[in-house]
């Protein structure tokens, strides 16, 4: 997927994860290019939140690696510092917005933090960075002064786009960032996404496992099945013709015009 | 439909209040619905519009201090009227509930078979053995093989799916008429929502069920249900025969639910958000309550709300409804987004 020649903004290879006895993650690699975008899909339990943990350094592999721009990701014992100097590289958006904002901090002050932690901006020059990062996600002066607690599911999840986008990394992971969203507000979110990534060279690991979504925010698609990805390829094609028979049941499993729920194997 | 039969559930001008801070605020502002015997009506919604509150009211399962207005019909017979025995009636074999967690409405520290089992025994005096055979019939009906196994295990030892499947053996124990089935497959992923759909699908078609079944998913209702109606902020919006959705939708907010979630696939529509966020039904104005957010709105739409009227195949409580047909692009604030 990279050019050759430049580094990819994002290569994991040979990630294994297991618990115990279980094997939660086999397997995996994953190569990102600057500004591409990656769905990464399969049903309940097939490892996707694990491989993003594992890509976001939250996670220590149990084998296997990660490099952003060709330079390996310190694992999770290594000093702060040194992974703070990482947050530029991968920073990650979470479906419940709420628990990962400070509950007493107003939503400027959050992103504002977050510039002066990662930044050399501060003073004046601070400030107009964290409103145009406001303006950018859709939300308003007002909005701005809020704490988390008076903003609506969306517009928490907007702050949380902010802040993460903030450090202009190099990839930013998603998981299930629009699950818990209302359907209307979804699209509202994947479409701000989607005008993000255009301004900008970050690449996109968007986790779901809502089918109906993933062509409207993702060119390339890799689907998850028990810790492995069993297909990958441009978003479109595997959408209309899979190569693998889950892949298929998973298509066959979305709602759409036309469609009848239909029973598979006894479980 | 046959319209001199009594319907099985009817809502009539259904209002429902709540307490809020001594203050009672309107969560449900009207709702005027039936489903007939063996149909299923879609009550379609996104979060706080009032869905599960409707449905609950059939069981007058409300909060406590909810204060109703209008009328739920069930057989004929007014719910909000009904004595103690007629209430325990209604609720043992007349319409069962399915909830979207299984795990919040299952005591976790007893077994399936026990869970399954209780009513039979205690409430019908069916002997142990008598209802313990009809639990595993109906456990495998619901597609759950080994459920001798099943029945001695405990709820944290069953996966989601396998828990709803549960939940609907339960639901279809009592013999029910009417199941109201509130988002049963949302916390479920989608291959497994394919088949706890297609078990409902068929334990209708066995008994001629009636269904009031509650998504925030069109293309899901449309797909399960005879007749569709689109709940915002409390009241009912729109209704019409689930096959005419995407062809005859009139209301602005169904058809904006619509292209807010295209169908996947190539030639796919590109996606379209709507501006703002839904409103609860205290928040609504005395206008429309969709007008801070309908490309379609004019002066008429912020003072005066619209009542249900007939519109080709369904009601639509709109002042300007748009043409079946006609493209939804209508003028205004939405953001287009193209794949490609
Ligand atoms: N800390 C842990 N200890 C033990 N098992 C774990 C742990 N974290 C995850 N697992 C297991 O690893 C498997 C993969 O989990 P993971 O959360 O990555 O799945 P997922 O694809 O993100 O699923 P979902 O769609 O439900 O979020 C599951 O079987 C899960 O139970
Ligand atoms: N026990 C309660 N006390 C106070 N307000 C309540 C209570 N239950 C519901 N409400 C309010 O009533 C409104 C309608 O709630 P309801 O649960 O019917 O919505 P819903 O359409 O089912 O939403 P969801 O899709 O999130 O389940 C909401 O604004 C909600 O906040
Ligand atoms: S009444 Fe007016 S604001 Fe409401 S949906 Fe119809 S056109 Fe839009
Ligand atoms: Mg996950
Ligand atoms: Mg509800």
């Amino acid at each position: 997927m990279a050019d050759a020649g430049a580094p990819a903004a994002l290569e994991a290879a040979g990630l294994r994860k297991t618990y115990g006895d279980f094997v939660a993650v086999e397997d995996v690699g994953l190569s990102l290019a600057p500004g591409a975008s990656l769905a990464l899909v399969g049903e309940s339990g097939s490892g996707k939140t694990t491989t993003a943990r594992m890509i976001a350094g939250l996670e220590a592999p149990t084998a296997g690696t990660v490099r952003f721009d060709g330079r390996v990701l310190p694992g999770r014992r290594a000093r702060t510092a040194v992974r703070g100097s990482f947050a530029g590289d991968v920073q990650m958006v979470f479906q419940d917005p709420y628990a990962s904002l400070d509950r007493h901090q107003r939503v400027a002050d959050s992103i504002s933090e977050v510039l002066a932690h990662h930044t050399d901006l501060r003073g004046s020059a601070l400030a107009r960075r964290t409103a145009e990062l406001l303006d950018q996600v859709g939300l308003t002066a007002g909005q701005a002064r809020s704490l988390p607690r008076a903003l609506s599911g969306g517009q928490r999840q907007r702050v949380a786009i902010a802040r993460a986008v903030a450090v202009r990394p190099r990839v930013l992971v998603l998981d299930e960032a629009v699950a818990a969203l209302d359907v209307s507000v979804q699209a509202q979110i994947v479409t701000l996404l989607r005008e993000l990534r255009e301004q900008s060279d970050t690449a996109y690991l968007f986790i779901t496992h809502d089918l109906g979504i993933v062509q409207h925010i993702c060119e390339d698609i890799a689907v998850m099945h028990r810790g492995r990805i069993i297909e990958r390829g441009r978003t479109l094609s595997v959408l209309e013709r899979p190569g693998a028979a889950y892949t298929r049941k998973l298509i066959d499993s979305v709602p759409r015009r036309g469609w009848t729920p239909k029973r598979g194997a006894t479980a | 439909m046959n319209h001199m039969e009594t319907p099985l559930l009817a809502f009539e001008g259904l209002h429902i209040t709540l307490p809020v801070r001594g203050e009672h605020r309107a969560v449900v502002h009207r709702v005027d619905l039936t489903v007939p015997a063996g149909g299923a009506v879609g009550l379609v919604g996104e979060s706080g519009s009032g869905k599960s509150l409707t449905a609950r009211s059939v069981l007058r399962l409300l909060p406590p201090g909810a204060r109703v207005g209008g009328d739920v019909r069930f057989d004929g017979a007014s719910v909000t009227a009904m004595d103690a025995a007629s209430l325990r009636a209604l609720r043992g074999s007349g319409a069962a509930m399915i909830f979207q967690d299984p795990r919040a409405h299952i005591n976790p520290l007893r077994t399936i078979g026990d869970f399954l089992t209780e009513g039979l025994v205690t409430t019908r005096g069916q002997r142990q053995g008598a209802a313990t055979a009809r639990a595993t019939d109906l456990l495998r009906e619901v597609g759950i093989a080994d459920a001798p196994r099943r029945l001695r295990q405990r709820p944290a030892e069953l996966s989601g799916g396998l828990l709803q499947r549960v939940m609907i053996a339960a639901a279809l124990i009592g013999e029910p008429r009417l199941l109201l089935a509130d988002e049963p497959t949302t916390a479920l992923d989608v291959t497994t929502q394919a088949e706890v759909m297609a078990v409902i699908d068929e334990a209708r078609e066995q008994r001629g069920l009636a269904m009031l079944f509650i998504t925030h998913d069109l293309a899901l209702a449309a797909a399960v249900c005879d007749s569709i109606a689109v709940m915002y902020a409390g009241s009912v919006v729109e209704q019409l025969p689930a096959a005419r959705l995407h062809d005859a939708s009139c209301h602005p907010y169904t058809r904006a639910l619509l292209a807010a979630r295209p169908d996947p696939g190539t030639g796919a529509r590109p996606l379209r958000a709507i501006e703002g966020r839904p409103l609860s039904a205290s928040e609504a104005g005395p206008g429309c309550a969709f007008a801070p957010r309908c490309p379609a709105a004019r002066d008429l739409c912020t003072t005066d709300r619209p009542l249900p009227e007939r519109t080709g195949d369904g009601r639509t409580a709109c002042h300007f409804p748009l043409l079946a047909g006609a493209d939804d692009a209508a003028p205004g604030t939405e953001r287009t987004v193209r794949h490609g």
